[in-house]
């Protein structure tokens, strides 16, 4: 077996000039929120360090994470990143198809056993045997946990991987299932978002293959750099937040001049991502920017979390439609009521009490 | 047999006040027990002060939900209603907070009475019956409530239950949403944001904590109203009682 190339060796044969390299290094090192002394410290790493293979498997999923990821902004960081990942097998972007592409990526496995990086878009189904979910001829399931088993470390793409998203929602019918609870023996990296933003992705990946670990993460398995702050964190919106000036309803005078979108249901002060910073599409606009509130993509269980257009969002666990503040009133109403019955008949009692007295004397 | 004499300085009393075994020396009068001190200042200071902040964060609160309508007072960069409505909200919530360590504290320090709503004597029988006895009182079963110096047992329970608990939980899920703003390396984030991952994400957060408020809200109804039905109908002052803290009783008849 010829010895593992390194990621220099890898871009050169791209096509990728030295000049371009080191731009490439200074890029991602500002990317990762780095200072300018880590660029010689990327490329020294790139040039000696044998590439890290990447295994990118799909299950239930609407491939809009490999969309995104195939548009990411900085066309160096995505051509990079793309020559990185080992081709031998992803759905959307593989030359091989049937029994040649799948015997192209058992041969992955076995040849960069231990040292490959598995990404997972989209999930695996549970019931009836994961029957809903079927990669050349056997379930899902199947695939991912062989896929899983020689992998160094696993990035779960999108809302599906890392928590279960539009096929996981109430009532679930395939059991749809986050990864983490199918592969419990690696570390996994989420990457939340239906899709995630292309330039977290291919940070993500530069960061892991470069420094050869996982970048710092939250509590949720989340990579703090991008998600340890809400949208209404980082919005230009917010000054009009703390102003108290809020779109009232869509295409009013407020809506036009930009106001802030609070009371649409703009899910920005519950959600964790880097749109209002990166931005999508070469960084041209995110949601909010083009005039509609977030609806929280990249939230655990955003589907089930109530309508995307209220603020005080409904509580489906009570068995009707209503939310905090309805059932609050609601309740408070027949207490108020109850009290002032039980005031009545307080005062009822009472003057009957004081005339039996009176008989009584 | 001796007075039962709450006091800092005495050992702790039964719980109930009794005026059977009171001595019969003296004269007449004096046989009158007429007045027990049972809220010592902090805890009357801290009832009052928590009972000013929820209904400030309260109001503050509803409006961080459901906002004000907007308003053209200036550009954006020159007005603040929102800032201002929030800013309320975490200023009374900062006193809510050191309010209730302080009543912690002063439940390990201070009076028997002021340990009362910290703690409940589940496995007691006696006490069971009690509660009892006070539901069938509000069920219009009873003729007569009995006496006590402190909280009656159904009272201590929805204390317990609605403020030290239901206050704990605010707290705690307040902070949480509070330290999302602060930032995850805040100590406020570092100490309370794994609520966030718990309940489900920051939206059921909120939620809950709306929850919370209005179960606040109707306790507040329903202890304002059997407060001023028991100081009318009840033997013993109430409303008074957390103002002075002397507990009255109106009768000498035993319990």
């Amino acid at each position: 077996m010829p010895p593992i190339e390194t990621f220099y060796e890898v871009m050169r044969k791209q096509g990728i000039t030295r000049r371009s390299f080191m731009k490439y290094c200074s890029l991602t090192a500002s990317a990762l929120g780095l200072g300018p002394s880590f660029v010689p410290q990327i490329a020294h790493a790139m040039e000696t360090k044998p590439r890290t293979p990447v295994v990118w498997v799909s299950g239930l999923e609407c491939t809009c994470c490999s969309e995104s990821f195939i548009r990411g902004a900085h066309p160096l960081a995505k051509d990079v990143v793309l020559s990185m990942i080992s081709l031998d097998y992803n759905h959307t972007l593989m030359a091989a198809a049937g029994h040649h592409a799948e015997a192209a990526l058992e041969e992955t496995l076995e040849k960069y056993k231990g040292n490959y990086i598995l990404a997972v878009e989209g999930n695996p189904p549970l019931n009836e045997d994961g029957m809903f979910c079927i990669i050349g001829g056997r379930p899902f399931l199947d695939q991912l946990k062989r896929a899983a088993e020689g992998a160094k470390a696993v990035i779960a793409w999108g809302a599906c991987a890392s928590y279960g998203c539009v096929q996981a929602a109430k009532p679930n019918p395939t059991r749809a299932t986050p990864i983490h609870e199918v592969i419990t023996d690696k570390p996994i990296i989420r990457v939340p978002g239906c899709p995630p933003i292309a330039e977290v992705m291919t940070g993500v990946i530069t960061y892991m293959l470069t420094f050869d670990r996982l970048p710092e993460l939250d509590r949720q398995g989340r990579p703090a750099m991008f998600y340890g702050q809400r949208i209404h964190d980082k919005c230009y919106r917010r000054a009009h937040f703390d102003a108290g000036q809020f779109v009232e309803s869509w295409d009013d005078e407020n809506a036009r001049k930009g106001y802030c979108l609070y009371k649409m249901g703009c899910k920005g002060p519950t959600t964790y991502n880097a749109c209002s910073t990166i931005g999508w599409n070469d960084g041209t606009s995110f949601p909010i920017q083009s005039g509609h509130g977030c609806i929280g993509c990249s939230e655990d269980g955003f589907w089930d979390q109530g309508s995307f257009y209220n603020r005080v969002t409904d509580l489906t666990q009570f068995g009707v439609e209503a939310n905090a503040d309805q059932i609050g009133l609601a309740a408070t109403g027949v207490v108020g009521a109850g009290v002032a019955i039980h005031a009545a008949i307080s005062a009822l009692k009472a003057a009957q009490n004081r005339a039996a007295l009176r008989e009584e004397a | 047999m001796s007075i039962p004499q709450p006091g800092p300085f005495q050992p702790a009393p039964s719980r109930k006040a009794t005026v059977t075994d009171l001595p019969l020396g003296g004269a007449r009068g004096a046989r009158r027990l007429t007045a027990v001190y049972v809220y010592e200042v902090p805890v009357r200071l801290w009832h009052w002060i928590n009972a000013f902040a929820i209904v400030v964060l309260c109001i503050t609160g509803y409006l961080i939900a459901s906002p004000l309508p907007t308003m053209q007072i200036g550009e954006a960069a020159h007005q603040f209603v929102m800032g201002y409505v929030r800013f309320t909200h975490f200023a009374a919530a900062m006193i809510l907070i050191v309010g209730f360590a302080a009543r912690a504290y002063w439940a390990l320090v201070g009076n028997h009475h002021a340990r009362q709503i910290f703690t409940l004597p589940l496995f007691n029988f006696q006490w069971w019956k009690e509660v009892w006895h006070e539901i069938r009182w509000y069920a219009f079963l009873e003729r007569q409530p009995r006496k006590y110096a402190g909280h009656n047992p159904l009272a201590q329970l929805a204390m317990f239950t609605f403020i030290t608990l239901g206050v704990l939980f605010m707290i705690v899920t307040g902070l949480a949403l509070y330290g999302e703003g602060e930032g995850a390396l805040s100590w406020i984030g570092r100490g309370f944001g794994w609520v966030i991952p718990l309940a489900g994400g920051s939206q059921m957060v909120h939620s809950l904590h709306h929850l919370g408020m209005w179960s606040i809200v109707i306790f507040t109804l329903v202890h304002i109203y059997v407060a001023v039905r028991e100081d009318i109908m009840s033997r013993q002052s109430i409303i008074s009682t957390m103002i002075s803290g002397q507990r009255t009783f109106k009768d000498d008849r035993p319990d």
